[in-house]
């Protein structure tokens, strides 16, 4: 007997056919969020906060309501969605430029308030829609076409690690870091995923995923090198890992001081 | 028999299937889609594919449609 282990999920919309570049993990990610939509079945009930990125032009791509933020404002817009109809769930889809860089004050602030939104934030280490320019998240030392000679830490500072923070908000019920380079790790975002919507449906407050991704146009790679560089170089920094999970009973592991 | 279904219209040639298969069973093909892209194709004739869909997985813009197992 023959069953059918994998489809399209139906909350994308039909013959959907994504305007993102060859190789972009962008289209996993969006496929992992309709999966789990479509197994929480919650596709009637959604309101999708889309915001400025790549991530841009989501609303074609998935098949639930939505509304676009201006840059940054997506969980500004989705506090607001969701008081005025605590009933919906209420979920966004950023980038790192638009979530930690222009959105960090709204995105940490959303946290800060204990939002019961859910946020998923693409980090693939550089503006790629722009054209690949310095970003929050760039690694110490990686060339950019603002960079050209790579970030140099005495001009541009560290690179910001957004799970960290958004675990250490007192809000904050999930908080996690996957990455999307192995068929294995695509397996635990979307677990991972489906925990930060599930602590949205139990209403225990802000719900993050931090999903490592790759931009093979900017970085100047062919789609499995740019894996490759994830694994080899972005995952040393930003080490994957739930750090916040208030239904687990027990705490992150990174919020133990160095001296104790 | 295990198999996948290829949309090549959706292919955009990056080739992370062609990788995660582990009986090798998808390969570049000859043939061109509406995009100008060399399409891969699924070559399975001794019906070796264990239908473990992580070219399905892998794949980022949905070429792969479906994946029957059995």
């Amino acid at each position: 007997m023959t069953t059918q282990v994998f489809k399209i999920p139906e909350s994308l919309r039909e013959n959907v056919k994504y305007s993102f570049c060859p190789g972009c993990d962008h289209g996993v990610a969006v496929r992992l969020v309709a999966e789990v939509l479509d197994e929480m079945e919650l596709k009637e009930k959604s309101i999708l906060v889309a915001s400025i990125g790549c991530s841009v032009t989501l609303y074609d791509f998935l098949n639930v309501d939505s509304i676009e933020a201006p840059h940054g404002r997506a969980l500004a817009e989705a506090t607001g969605v969701k008081r005025a109809r605590p009933d919906k769930f209420v979920f966004t889809y950023q980038g790192d430029g638009d979530f930690a860089s222009i959105g960090l004050a709204e995105s940490l602030h959303a946290a800060l308030r204990g939002e019961n939104v859910s946020a998923i934030c693409i980090n693939n280490t550089t503006y790629g829609m722009t054209g690949g320019q310095l970003g929050p998240t760039t690694l110490l030392g990686q060339v950019t076409t603002t960079s050209p000679t790579g970030r140099n830490l005495e001009y541009y500072g560290y690179p910001v690690k957004i799970a960290e923070h958004v675990a250490l908000c007192d809000g904050t019920a999930f908080s996690a870091r996957v990455s999307l380079d192995s068929v294995a790790n695509i397996r635990k975002a979307k677990q991972a995923i489906k925990k930060a919507f599930e602590v949205q449906r139990q209403g225990l407050g802000f719900g993050f995923v931090e999903i490592l991704s790759t931009c093979p146009t900017n970085w100047k790679m062919s789609p499995s090198k740019a894996h490759e560089r994830v694994r080899n170089e972005m995952m040393k920094t930003y080490v994957s890992g739930v750090y916040k999970d208030v239904t687990s009973g027990e705490q992150a592991h990174i919020m133990r001081p160095s001296f104790v | 028999m295990s198999r996948i279904v290829i949309d090549s219209d959706k292919c955009k040639a990056c080739y992370l299937c062609i990788n995660e298969c582990p009986k090798k069973l998808i390969k570049i093909s000859d043939k061109t889609n509406s995009l100008g892209n060399r399409v891969v194709e699924f070559d399975d004739p001794k019906g070796e594919c264990l239908g473990c869909a992580m070219c399905a997985t892998r794949c980022p813009d949905l070429a792969i449609t479906e994946v029957y197992k059995g």
